[in-house]
């Protein structure tokens, strides 16, 4: 059974399409981020799953009941959101137990539960105070800390995250995903951050235009994306792309002549088909040992980005623009010859026109 | 190097001028407006002190010689409206009769109105918002004679309930606008967190909207209060002689054409008027607290 299934979901407001004919299932205990740049309908989805959006057409089941026409109440969801949305004139512990007020919940099982979410999420000492007295963090714990004391299947997570600073939204990353690990709930995560998805997620869901174009492991969306877009999106710096075409099972792109022999085909392509070969910066092998890489070449290096762990290199391949990553401690400046090679093996190949995977 | 040697020249925050042109002008236009406004206030303040033979004399500016009462308790409990010698006393709590109900009532089904505008998409909300919002623009006037046929018909014309019901009415369209525009400045995701968390239409209303709401009330309450005590028109049109507003009698004693114009009392009959809404200004400028949803969303 799964946690959460979404069939043939429509969407519209007014004549306007933003969800259409969406199919989305969801295992139990799964940890699934939905992924996308804004407006692509990510938490719009979040919230027809939280019922606070009427949808135009199909239904959400949720542990197999159908909760299309329910209540957001009703769902056993929880959700906790980007602005927190904490009831300010209440106190930490009258915002934790406003939901299981409402539900006419015995006094001492609301204050045991309460007490347990607090232990969990280590805000026990901040019960009294008010939220403006919180910081960001200790906010959006106690957000997480309202969804956790109703005791819900479903944890729906609307960008949680992006009003804190670097610093914290990496640590409270690692609590949420510890969180995940301890109660093994399901939890659906709308970010527009990959770094949040590649690191929570079992699975990804990258959304587009109210269409999802690949869900998948994390490791399967990197390393074999299903069309140029998510290609493109994933990865930081994104992907080198290069126009050419493929003939007697190599790639061509002016002088750059790459043995497909190792490319894992998703089928087979026509000979001389026009084709775009998307690089990963970081799939490129710098200096010597470039030279065991099936494909080897020399390059000017035209601008250099030091990041203290990596070093960007920007280049031109055969007049095409061309990026790759070098050792955080690399010494090169703009004018160095530099040699690369790359493995085809670890590419993407993709149809031009339908910007399909090959 | 240990200190850092500080050059001679500008150090620290820049000086400013005490009479500079900016603030010369600035601080003289105050005082003028100021005086401007507190000058009338000032000559009824002392006029209403005075015995007549002294405002005979004709210097309204001086501060009276012998100060005496007479003039307000004569306002209050002997001064003649019309038919009766009773003074602004009857007049008072007929104003507080009309006032507290209509100020409650109409804020209240404003507050539900714009709540529900606001935070709930219903049907026809579109068509219902643009009704109330025209009903802003109409005038008074309009409605004046119309609304006489329909209190007769219902038996209330002349009774201060009736008087109630029209101030209730009439505040509806610019109060619900303004608690309309007030809930949908407040941060969607608290409205939606509480239907996650169970609250209903009003659940949400009571216990997450209204405690967020004082610095509007305050203001409708101020609107409503000035506006209801004020008023003289639809006093005037849907009440007897025997419940005549403050404001009403007010004129009755100010415009009477009968006898000595006695300065003194119109003075201190027309404070007492005025006491109301400037107490309720006084009060609720403390009450007027801004930034009471601070902590609600992101700091």
């Amino acid at each position: 059974m799964h946690s959460v299934e979404i069939k043939k979901l429509d969407l519209n407001f007014g004549s306007v399409s933003v969800l259409h004919n969406l199919d989305l299932n969801v295992h139990k205990g799964e940890f699934l981020v939905l992924l996308g740049s804004s407006g692509c309908g990510k938490s719009t989805l979040l919230n027809c799953i939280a019922g606070l959006l009427d949808i135009t057409d199909g239904q959400i089941l949720i542990n197999g009941t159908n909760v299309t026409w329910a209540e957001p109440s009703e769902r056993g969801i929880g959700m906790v959101f980007q602005s927190y949305a904490l009831y300010p004139q209440m106190s930490v512990e009258g915002n934790l137990s406003f939901g299981l007020k409402n539900t006419k919940m015995p006094k001492e099982e609301i204050k045991a539960r309460v007490a347990r979410a607090a232990e969990i999420l280590q805000i026990e000492p901040l019960l009294s105070r008010k939220p403006a007295a919180l910081s960001g963090g200790q906010r959006q714990r106690v957000a997480i800390g309202r969804a956790l004391v109703r005791d819900v299947d479903v944890f729906l997570f609307d960008e949680p995250l992006s009003n804190l600073d670097a610093k914290l939204r990496a640590d409270l990353r690692v609590e949420i995903k510890r969180l995940h690990q301890q109660l093994g709930n399901t939890m659906i995560y709308v970010t527009h951050d990959q770094i949040e998805a590649m690191t929570l997620a079992d699975r990804i869901a990258v959304m587009r235009n109210g269409k999802i174009m690949q869900l998948a492991s994390p490791n399967e969306i990197y390393n074999r994306p299903r069309n140029k877009y998510v290609a493109n999106f994933i990865g930081s710096p994104s992907m080198n792309f290069l126009d050419g075409q493929i003939q007697d099972n190599h790639f061509i792109f002016e002088d750059v002549k790459l043995p497909l022999d190792r490319y894992e085909f998703s089928e087979q392509p026509a000979n001389n088909c026009a084709a775009t070969i998307g690089i990963r910066p970081e799939h490129v092998i710098v200096g010597d040992l470039s030279a065991k890489a099936p494909y080897h070449t020399q390059v000017t290096v035209d601008l250099v980005e030091p990041m203290g762990s990596d070093t960007i290199v920007d280049c031109t391949v055969s007049g095409a623009y061309f990026r790759f990553r070098m050792d955080g401690q690399a010494r090169v400046k703009p004018g160095d010859l530099v040699s690369i090679g790359f493995d085809p093996k670890q590419a993407s190949l993709f149809d031009p026109a339908s910007e399909l995977r090959l | 190097m240990a200190e850092q040697e500080i050059m001679i020249g500008p150090r620290g925050p820049k000086p400013r001028k005490t009479f500079s042109r900016r603030n010369i002008f600035l601080y003289g236009t105050l005082a003028f407006i100021a005086v401007y406004y507190a000058i009338p206030l000032y000559v009824m303040t002392v006029t209403s002190l005075k015995g007549m033979p002294e405002i005979r004399l004709g210097n309204i500016f001086s501060p009276p010689l012998e100060v005496t009462f007479a003039p307000w308790v004569k306002a209050w409990s002997q001064a003649c409206t019309g038919l009766t010698c009773e003074g602004l006393s009857r007049g008072f709590w007929n104003s507080v009769q009309i006032t507290v109900p209509s100020v409650i009532a109409s804020i209240i089904v404003a507050s539900i109105n714009g709540y529900a505008l606001a935070n709930w998409r219903f049907k026809g909300a579109n068509v219902f918002f643009t009704i109330l919002i025209f009903g802003a623009f109409i005038p008074y006037q309009v409605m004046l004679y119309p609304l006489v046929i329909m209190l007769r018909e219902i038996g209330i014309y002349g009774s201060l309930g009736g008087l109630v019901i029209v101030h209730t009415i009439f505040g509806m369209p610019i109060l619900t606008l303004l608690f309309r525009n007030y809930f949908t400045s407040l941060p969607e995701e608290l409205f939606k967190a509480a239907r996650v968390d169970g609250a209903g239409f009003w659940g949400i209303y009571f216990r997450i909207m209204v405690p967020m709401s004082l610095p509007i009330f305050t203001v409708a309450v101020i609107l409503q209060v000035t506006g209801i005590w004020n008023d003289f028109l639809f006093g005037i049109v849907y009440t007897g002689p025997e419940n005549y507003p403050m404001t009403v009698q007010l004129n009755n004693i100010v415009n009477s054409t009968q006898g000595v114009q006695e300065y003194n009392v119109n003075m201190a009959a027309t404070i007492i008027t005025g006491l109301v809404p400037l107490t309720i200004y006084f009060i609720s400028g403390k009450l007027f607290v801004r930034g009471i949803a601070a902590g609600a969303v992101k700091g």
